[in-house]
This record gives structure tokens, sequence and C-alpha cells, in this order.
């Protein structure tokens, strides 16, 4: 499979990143080398395979149903959760505006 | 008295127990060569001298006090800018991330500091651990401390962990941590004749280490030898309640029961690694390691691992879907850059916020990833890479139903001079042959240094072990390392 500039454009678009059409125009052969050579997967077999899942057998554990047991994850930390935001504001992180 | 920048783990640790020099002493050397050669290689983003400092003060203070000491105690390393750190800018070597200034600590380096160590810095690496030479980080290229003989061109590093492998190559840093999502301790522990681990798929917490791939992600040490990084690792690895991938499992005393003694061992050489057109120089060492093994008491046996040629395009499919999920995070909200044009909706900010913060390969990836990952497609690249990743895993299992450890070369090359192959993405990933499928089958594998290539330029030994087994990886890489002899280190030009 290969894509075309308005595909690269619309991957862009998904992954909420802003391209010029230069720079489309310069990542459509670059993305299809690339794909070009992992379609060589089409050709095994798979039938019955499985998809793998875990890498090293384990199983899902739950936490303790605590509030609070990890003091480092528990919460009622807003002010190092906001310690890094570019834009914090009256303790939440602030964003432009959504709704007119 | 040796050059204390010279000395390893075990002999800094064993020196500050006995009392032959302080720890502050070796704290201030380290520090000293940071501050002589970082301008040059710049291998460390930020440095931190004052961490390895006081941390030297509270073993020389335990030591005084009659206190045990930890299995680092004294030892200054250098923590892979992928680590979270409280207090210290933590940037996976990404625009998007300058300035960000952790609140915690991740798991792993809480317990190297616990164990005794100090932080000189934070290592340079590949953005979001995303390549092999060192060349996508946002805060320029490391320069290897080698050089091949008679030529004076930068060479790459190794990567992602390029700034681990170059400190520790140059002698600023007694040992590095470093992660590995397809080779990334591996290959640069073989480009800079050192030694590096990456343990079984959740030894080692995820837990405040920047997110890549999250299904491939391992922390893992790299040290001037085998027995370094035994103790490093142990030191680094156990169960950590805060990864949900952690392995519940004690942790071996793998430096404890370090032998060389391979009798009744059994090493597999799969016939897959002799590519086409491999390097002469590389393949020498491989039969190197060989006579090596055997004469240690191993046998060598022939082994197919029959889907190996699938490794890389599968790692490619699903290194990069987890990457665009992952670094979905990156959004200009929370923490890191935020671009807002004039006007900007909330949309608009996230995507200029990435396209400024993103380097070019990390975009590629997550396009990538995104793509296959799309309605559409998801059946044909995701899942189907999924499945031939159950077909590469379960080779090895059959090959470890024969053999108890495959030995291969690292990389398909000696380090490369900067810029040969950062114009094609491909060629760049080809680096990566011999380590991504121990990685897909979550393996512990190791590299060590067997000797120099024609130009100079160090080569190093791939082991790979069962599940869990890192003591067998470990031991047959001693086994290697006392029959190599490798003791070449860069001359110093810096």
């Amino acid at each position: 499979m290969s894509v075309a500039p308005a595909d690269v454009a619309k991957i862009a678009a998904l992954a909420r990143i802003k391209v010029t059409p230069a720079e489309v125009a310069a990542m459509v052969p670059e993305l299809n080398g690339i794909l070009a050579w992992v379609d060589q997967l089409g050709e095994v077999d798979v039938t019955g395979v499985e998809p793998m899942t875990a890498v090293i057998p384990n199983h899902l554990r739950l936490r303790a149903d605590v509030v609070g047991a990890d003091p480092l994850t528990g919460g009622g930390i807003r002010d190092k959760v906001l310690a890094n935001a570019p834009a914090p504001e009256h303790g939440f992180f602030g964003v432009p505006k959504v709704i007119e | 008295m040796a050059d204390l920048t010279d000395l390893g783990i075990a002999a800094i640790r064993d020196g500050v127990a006995k009392g032959d020099f302080t720890a502050t002493e070796v704290a201030g050397a380290f520090n000293a060569a940071v501050a002589e050669a970082n301008p040059t290689l710049n291998a460390f983003i930020v440095t931190t001298p004052d961490h390895a400092l006081a941390a030297a003060a509270k073993v020389d203070a335990a030591r005084a006090a009659g206190q045990p000491l930890g299995p680092l105690a004294g030892v200054p390393i250098g923590m892979k800018d992928l680590f979270a750190t409280q207090g210290v800018q933590t940037t996976a070597a990404s625009h998007i991330l300058e300035g960000f200034i952790p609140q915690y600590e991740s798991t792993v380096s809480q317990k190297l500091w616990d164990a005794g160590a100090g932080m000189l810095g934070k290592l340079n690496l590949d953005q979001f651990a995303m390549g092999s030479s060192n060349e996508t980080s946002a805060f320029g290229d490391v320069i290897s401390p080698w050089r091949a003989t008679g030529d004076t061109a930068a060479r790459a590093p190794g990567g992602s962990s390029g700034g681990s492998s170059a400190a520790v190559a140059a002698r600023i840093a007694a040992a590095a941590t470093g992660t590995d999502t397809g080779g990334s301790i591996r290959q640069p522990a073989a480009f800079t004749g050192i030694s590096g681990i990456k343990p079984t798929y959740g030894r080692c917490s995820r837990w405040g280490i920047v997110a890549f791939a999250s299904s491939l992600d391992q922390a893992g040490a790299m040290a001037h030898d085998v027995t370094d990084c035994a103790i490093m690792l142990g030191a680094m690895a156990g169960f950590d309640a805060r990864d949900s991938t952690s392995l519940d499992l004690p942790v071996p005393a793998w430096a404890d029961q370090l032998s060389d003694n391979l009798t009744g061992l059994k090493v597999g050489i799969p016939r897959e690694y002799r590519i086409d057109g491999l390097n002469a120089d590389v393949a020498r060492s491989w039969d190197d390691g060989i006579a090596w093994l055997k004469d240690a008491g191993a046998q060598v046996v022939d082994i197919s691992l029959p889907h190996t040629k699938y490794a890389l395009p599968t790692y490619y499919i699903i290194a990069p879907a987890e990457a665009s999920s992952n670094l979905a995070r990156y959004d200009g909200v929370r923490y890191g850059l935020r671009e807002l044009p004039d006007g900007a909706g909330l949309q608009d900010m996230y995507a200029a916020t990435r396209a400024a913060g993103f380097g070019a390969e990390v975009k590629r990836r997550i396009l990538i990833g995104t793509y296959v990952l799309s309605a559409g497609y998801y059946d044909a690249y995701y899942t189907q890479a999924q499945k031939v990743r159950t077909l590469i895993a379960r080779d090895f299992e059959h090959a470890f139903r024969e053999v108890d450890v495959i030995l291969t070369p690292t990389a398909p090359t000696s380090a490369f001079a900067l810029g040969k192959k950062s114009d094609d993405p491909l060629e760049m990933y080809l680096n990566d042959v011999f380590s991504v499928p121990a990685s897909l089958a979550g393996l512990p594998a190791m590299s060590v240094p067997c000797g120099l290539d024609r130009s100079g330029l160090p080569l190093g030994l791939h082991l790979i072990g069962r599940p869990f087994d890192e003591q067998g990886v470990l031991n047959a890489g001693l086994a290697i390392e006392r029959r190599a002899g490798f003791s070449a280190k860069p001359a110093k030009w810096w």
C-alpha cells in the first residue's frame, strides 16, 4: 500500500501535527519507502496465529480499593500536578476558548 | 593510585568501603571530568555536580558512622534523560519537554540513589529514544569518544542511549542507565566498547520513564564490564506496583552468582543472522566468540530462527503504533511546550504545539503509527505485525528447548561517522537488525565488547537468554569478556 499527499495530510490531521504542503511533499516518499518495506509482512502465513498481547505472561493486578493508599499517585497534590502547566489558571489547566 | 575516573562500579564501591579514597573525592574527580569533556562530547543535557556531591557526602558520613553501605555506595553515574528526576529537568531530548521539571522520581532512579549512587547529570539521547545514532536529539549530536585510526571524523555513539555510551566510554561516568526498546542499550554499548544489558521485559519498573513503545521499553545498565552490569542491574530491578507490567519476582543475586564456567551449557548460533554481505570483521568477531564460549566449556549448536527477517518490519509497525498513542499526551495543556498562534482554537493549539515541539524522526514515527492504527489499515498492518510477533517469540521458544543462550553479533557494523546514515531512515533502522528480535520477544540480552575492527573501532557480541535468565546471559558474557581481554580505550582528544 502507498500514500498520496492527501493521505499524509489526513494522517497528520489525525495525529494533530500541523504540516505545510512542502513538508507533506517531503514525507510522501519517506513514508512510502517505509510502507513498501513493511509490506513484506503480508507474505508471512499467520493462519491460526493469535496476535501477541503480552510479551511475558503476567496477570493484571488490581490495587487495594483504598483512596490515597499510595501518596505519590493518590491525589491531593494539585499544585504539583499544575507545576509544569504552560498556562495554569485558578488551580486549573488553562486552554484557549472552545465554546463561542 | 590510579586515576579515580578510570574505575568502575565495583572498584569505586570497594575502594570507598575500604577507605582507599572517599566518595567525595570520587564525585569531585568525575564532576571535573564531565566539566572538561562535555562541551566537546555533548553527552549530558544538564549536569548535576551538586547531586553527585550530596550523594557522596551521605555515603562518606554513613561509612564514618559505621553504617552499612549500599551496592553502589559512592558511585557517580549518568542518568539517561528519559528517567523522571525530581527537581531536575527531564526532556527525552525533545524540545516539547524543554524546561519540564518532574515533581517525582522514577522508580529505577530512586532505587539507584537508595543503593548509594549519585547523579552526575542527565544524559543526552535520541529524541524520545527514537534513533540509532543520537542524531535526533533536540540538544545536538553526542560525539563518540572513539575515532577510527588516522581519521578525526566524528563517530556516532550509537542510540538511543548515546549519551550513556559516550559518557561511560570516555570515563566521565562510572556507569549509566539506559533504556532499550529495539536495541538502544546494546547497539550503543557495542559502538563504544562497553557492556550493556537489557533484562527480561518487566524486570525494571517503567514508572517514571518517558514512554516510547510500552510493550518493548525496558531499562538496563551500561557499564565498564559484565560484573558492573550485574551489580547495577541488581539495584535497578524489582517489583513495582506502580507499573502494571512489572514482574512480581524476587531479584536474583546476579553479581554474587557470576561464573564463566559454562560446562554443560548449550549455545545456539542462529543461521539467519549470517546475513548476506555480513561485514567481514563482524563475522570474524562472531567466530571468535564461538571459540571463546567453547573454551569456557560450552557446546555450540546451529539453530534456526526462521522469522528473523520479519523482525525489523514488525518492529517498525508496533513501535510507531505504540509511540503514536503514547505521545498523544504532548498537547500543550498539562506540561511542556505550548504554541498558541494568534486567534488559535484548542485544535489549532494542539497541532501547532506538536509541529513545533517534535523533531522530524518523532513526527515520522507518529505518522506511521497513526496510519497503521487507522480505520481500514489496522488489520493489514497492526494485527498482522502482532501475529508475526507471536511467531518471532515462538521461534525463540523452540530454540530455547534446545539451547540455553544464543550468540550473535550486536550490530552489523562498527560505529559509522555522524551524518552518514541520517538522510535515509530505512538504512538507519537496519542498525537494529540483530537486536530487535529479542526485544520483540521480551528476552534478556546483553552486548559485551570483543575487539576492534580493522579501523580501530570496537565491536560487540550479543547474548540472548531465556525469559528471566539474566544470569545465563551475564555468565556467557563474562566468559567472553575474560577471553577477549578487551582493554582498548579511546585516546583522549577532547
